[in-house]
């Protein structure tokens, strides 16, 4: 299916959750609403014309104002691709999780928790992952200042002149 | 009445209930031989069965997708190497491929079929080590000895390509970094020619052991679909009966110009996607890489491998997901720019990572000894799980 069809499948039967639809870039992508996005991955899962059954990537990003995760979707039957994304604000940063639909996006979605802050709603286990339990803030966030200390240990960045991106 | 032990004390001897056994947490790393680096798991096991195993990672976290927003374009590469640092002519390449689809950019031929050796001889040495490590989990040394003795050989080309063993920062974007010296195609040619028949040294000494088998046949079996779900790509997936290939299901780079086969498990020694048939696709995906590196070598066109390569890398405002099948699955770079000097977002696919993340799936009931062979037949790489 190509990416225009795919997205009037969407519409079709959830016709209030698209905001944009772009088929001009190199990978078009669908921009959701996080309500009923659980849902809408379901159907993108289950539906048999869609077949979406591999999880590519899901990777979170900051767009300033804005934070968002975007889900790279790959279907093995049908080989086709769809890319979705789904932005939410700094302050409220919460979206349904889809670990139940595919097992990877536990794991996708603790490191997104961990780097980005992004808080997933019914995960099983939204614990950091990469970093120790005990850390402050999250890295990936452009707003981020790295701390002097950890635990009383002093941290060195020769290699930095700033703590913040500005100040590099 | 109950007879008192010790008539005098006020205390009654109690006699443990023999049959009672409690659940024991372990913690498995992470300095543990055979996590294959600083891996730390969490089992929860009821005598020698596992009840549960976690796995804790993050020991080797340095930082790569912060890094990046902080280098130029061409800086990241040498970054990539760190991330799987057993496989780094293939992280290389699919960053490179990524930002070239970005800019629109067409790389010189010569460049692109060197690409295609240097990537194909480094997934042989990861099989390797993958072999030779597997093996000292289950408990054999010497195999050990023979791939390590044959991967010295694939070091010593990559030295005379780029002038690096381990880390190559050689697939540069719109090209390669150096063009192959004279004379060194041959010694493709020949290392080809040498390699082909060790595979069967392999088979004899572990493949077809008795031993071995017995370790790992029927053991771990990861069905398809728990695969699929759980993100698991590369030999692992392949071992599970699944026929997906990206050098074959999404091309990239010249690999549309040369024939070979996607290898995938049978279950020829017990079950399909078990252990053993994990091991056995990287086995026989080791012919596959020579037959493509020999095509490559004989093909090779001549030219300037760096004609290509843009003094100043522009890359257009937009994004990119790109793709590519390294030795331990699919290794996935999503790029964004914003038209400057230096990336604004690099996120890594980590196939590691995922692999990793089935084993809380498929460890319950399994031996302890027996995760231990679970663990070997993912071929993880830590520095490409934690990034």
């Amino acid at each position: 299916m190509t990416a225009q069809e795919i997205h009037d499948t969407i519409q079709g039967k959830f016709p209030d959750v698209i905001i944009e639809f772009n088929d001009s870039v190199l990978q078009p992508y669908i921009k959701c609403t996080p309500n009923q996005f659980n849902e809408v991955c379901q159907f993108l899962r289950d539906e048999e014309e869609l077949n979406f059954d591999a999880l590519m990537n899901c990777s979170g990003v900051d767009y300033g104002e804005e934070l968002g995760v975007v889900y790279h979707l790959y279907s093995m039957t049908h080989r086709h691709k769809i890319v979705l994304k789904v932005n939410v604000t700094r302050e409220n940063a919460e979206i349904p999780t889809v670990a139940d639909i595919w097992r990877t996006a536990d794991w996708h979605e603790r490191e997104i928790f961990d780097l980005y802050g992004i808080n997933f709603i019914n995960h099983p286990d939204m614990r950091r992952i990469l970093l120790p339990d005990d850390w402050e803030g999250y890295p990936l966030r452009k707003d981020y200042v790295q701390p002097q200390f950890y635990n009383g240990i002093e941290i060195a960045h020769p290699d930095m002149k700033g703590n913040s991106d500005e100040e590099k | 009445m109950k007879k008192s032990n010790f008539p005098e004390s006020q205390f009654e001897l109690q006699i443990p209930d023999p049959l009672r056994t409690d659940e024991m947490t372990l913690s498995m790393g992470p300095q543990h031989p055979s996590t294959h680096g600083v891996l730390q798991v969490i089992l929860k096991t009821d005598g020698e069965i596992v009840n549960s195993a976690r796995p804790q990672i993050g020991y080797l976290h340095r930082c790569f997708e912060k890094h990046a927003e902080n280098i130029t374009w061409h800086q990241v590469i040498p970054f990539t190497d760190r991330l799987d640092y057993i496989a780094s002519m293939n992280n290389n390449l699919g960053y490179a491929i990524g930002v070239e689809r970005m800019m629109n950019l067409e790389v010189n031929e010569r460049a692109e079929y060197l690409r295609v050796i240097v990537a194909e001889l480094n997934r042989i040495a990861s099989h390797l080590i993958a072999l030779g490590t597997y093996g000292l989990d289950i408990g054999a040394f010497t195999p050990f000895l023979y791939v390590f003795r044959d991967r010295e050989k694939i070091l010593d080309l990559f030295e005379e390509i780029c002038g690096a063993r381990l880390l190559y920062n050689y697939v540069w974007v719109g090209g390669v970094a150096y063009d192959a010296p004279e004379g060194w195609r041959e010694k493709v040619l020949e290392f080809v020619d040498y390699f082909e028949p060790k595979i069967k040294e392999y088979n004899d000494i572990l493949t077809y052991n008795k031993i071995f088998i017995e370790r790992t046949a029927n053991v771990g079996v990861i069905p398809a679909d728990v695969g699929i779900s759980y993100g698991v790509s590369g030999p692992s997936l392949r071992g599970s009966g699944v026929n997906f290939d990206l050098r074959k299901d999404d091309p990239y780079s010249v690999y549309d110009r040369f024939e070979f086969d996607v290898i995938t498990g049978k279950g020829e020694m017990g079950t399909i996607g078990d252990t053993w048939d994990r091991y056995w696709v990287r086995v026989a995906e080791m012919y596959e890489s020579a037959k493509i590196i020999r095509q490559a070598a004989e093909q090779l066109p001549e030219g300037d491998a760096k004609e290509t390569i843009p003094r100043n890398i522009k890359v257009p405002a937009g994004e990119y997901y790109m793709r590519t099948e390294t030795p331990r699955g699919e290794l996935g770079y999503y790029i964004i720019s914003d038209g400057g000097k230096m990336p604004n977002r690099v996120k890594v696919r980590s196939p590691a990572f995922c692999n990793l993340s089935v084993l809380p799936a498929i460890a319950p009931g399994v031996m302890i000894a027996d995760l231990v062979a679970i663990i070997g037949s993912l071929d993880i790489v830590l520095g490409e799980v934690d990034r």
